[in-house]
């Protein structure tokens, strides 16, 4: 339980970062907050032989409130993101969402930029990313791409990053006036790994529901938005029987079985839990 | 091929140690090994069980999920910087004591840490509150009913007697 022996980086800055990534090529490893990477660097299930340690490089531990997205930079930790206030005001769901990654001691070291790029289709963060539409500030040797969210995640633990890049900033985006959001999630004991999870974001104009949306955890291979306006369109909020949205939540999900539970039973929790998130979404 | 070592300089309990340790030391190992602070219990080293939670920068973390090499620059406590001695222990381990918190004792360091933070920034916590602030350390022996007793009894602890409620200061060595 120890890990292999590794060349430890500590660049200064994001170009020297970057400099070192492209030379080490794919022996190299970006290190953030590593409650991921440390677990399996510890259970020898992956060997890089450099680590690049950013956790030194000034300016990637801001949050940035603007009219379109809450932009959050590599290093801001879960719990950093969970206690901004600003960010609560302007996306309720980051917070909602937060709350149940894993326990406190993670969360103050672990990075919500680090869980999105590690891109586990059981972690709350890249499903809210999807869900917000967020985009992904991608640096690389030649300057900066953005990547849409919904192109960003490509399998399970697969991004489309590569070697020599560093996902410097993740703007969530803002929804529109007059939606609510909630995020629900069944686990084993609070904090654990999601048995199934789901975001959803309901928006109201003039006493009508105009659009619906919810996002899942641990349930699809790779964080998915589900569009189910055409479903509940056009009714009022209160009166909705959200059982209409039943079957297209049970054509989106491809859950499996573990240890924890069967598949059946993730197809069963993923129904209900999203029944009862739009419920709690159109309330807030 | 011998492995190349980094000199660090990190602050435990106030004290600034100075040691060369190879980049994957883990902190947990460099707290037992290296400084031969033993108080820290290693348990699962994925982060499971939080018997290695320390304070870092007054925080709880895992020192299994953390390098020693990454460590220089941060305030780092371990239970034994939390008032050591039967004569200035702290509220959370007078409480331990109190309401028999534990049994073999090994999860406990990672429990004091973690509650000692927890009660800081929650002074007053319900029973349920104090429930979900330990969700994330296992124990084996005491069945947790205690431990949450020891949680309120602490937050009555350090109300009575708030001055004692700090932890210790400390020199350079
Ligand atoms: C006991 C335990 C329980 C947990 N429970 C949950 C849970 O319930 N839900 C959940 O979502 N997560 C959970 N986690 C994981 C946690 O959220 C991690 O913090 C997160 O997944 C990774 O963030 P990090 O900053 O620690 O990244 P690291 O571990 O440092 O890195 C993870 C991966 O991403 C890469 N990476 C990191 N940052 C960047 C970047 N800026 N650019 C490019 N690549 C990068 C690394 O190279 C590595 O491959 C748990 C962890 C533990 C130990
Ligand atoms: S030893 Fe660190 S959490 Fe178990
Ligand atoms: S007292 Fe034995 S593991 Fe907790």
């Amino acid at each position: 339980m120890k890990p292999g022996p590794f060349v430890y980086h500590r660049p200064l800055s994001v170009q020297e970062a970057l400099s070192v990534l492209t030379d080490v090529g794919h022996e190299g490893k970006i290190l953030a907050g590593g409650q991921s990477l440390i677990p399996i660097l510890n259970m020898r299930l992956a060997s890089p032989s450099h680590l690049v340690d950013i956790n030194r490089v000034p300016g990637l531990d801001e949050v940035t409130v603007s009219s379109e997205a809450v932009r959050v930079g590599a290093l801001v930790r879960h719990r950093q993101l969970e206690r901004d206030t600003g960010a609560y005001a302007a996306n309720p769901l980051l917070r909602q969402a937060l709350h149940c990654v894993a326990h406190p001691a993670i969360r103050n070291r672990g990075t919500t930029v680090g869980s999105i790029a590690h891109a586990d289709a059981a972690g709350e963060m890249p499903s809210v990313a999807v869900l917000t539409e967020a985009v992904m500030e991608i640096r690389g040797p030649s300057g900066v791409r953005e990547v849409a969210a919904d192109d960003f995640f490509e399998g399970a633990l697969e991004t489309c990053l590569d070697h020599d890049e560093i996902l410097e900033a993740v703007r969530f985006g803002r929804f529109p006036e007059g939606t609510g959001t909630a995020f629900l999630e069944s686990a084993r004991r609070h904090g654990d790994y999601a048995l199934a999870g789901v975001a959803a974001a309901v928006t109201v104009t003039d006493g009508t529901i105009v659009s619906a949306r919810a996002s899942f955890v641990s349930v699809t291979e790779v964080p998915t938005r589900l569009d189910l306006t055409e479903a509940v369109a056009g009714q009022e909020p209160g009166a909705v029987d959200w059982s209409v949205i039943d079957d297209l939540v049970q054509e989106h999900i491809s859950p499996e079985a573990d240890i924890h539970a069967t598949a059946d039973y993730r197809r069963v929790l993923a129904g209900e839990l999203t029944r009862r998130a739009l419920a709690q979404a159109v309330t807030r | 091929m011998t492995e190349e070592t980094y000199a660090i300089a990190v602050t435990v309990n106030g004290v600034v140690y100075h040691r060369s340790v190879p980049g994957r030391r883990l902190l947990s190992d460099f707290l037992r090994h290296d400084l031969e602070l033993t108080g820290t219990h290693v348990g699962c080293e994925h982060g499971v069980c939080g018997a290695c939670t320390v304070l870092v920068d007054g925080e709880p973390m895992r020192s299994c999920l953390m390098f020693a090499v990454s460590a220089p620059g941060h305030e780092i406590t371990t239970v034994e910087g939390l008032g050591n001695t039967p004569e200035a222990m702290n509220p959370v381990q007078q409480a331990f004591i109190e309401c028999h918190g534990l049994q073999c004792g090994f999860c406990t360091p990672g429990f004091l840490t973690t509650i000692t933070a927890y009660l800081r920034d929650h002074p007053d916590p319900t029973s349920a509150e104090a429930r979900e602030a330990i969700s994330g350390n296992l124990c084996r022996c005491t069945g947790y009913q205690n431990i949450v007793k020891a949680v309120l009894r602490a937050a009555e602890i350090a109300r009575e007697a708030p001055a004692a409620a700090s932890t210790s200061g400390g020199a350079s060595a």
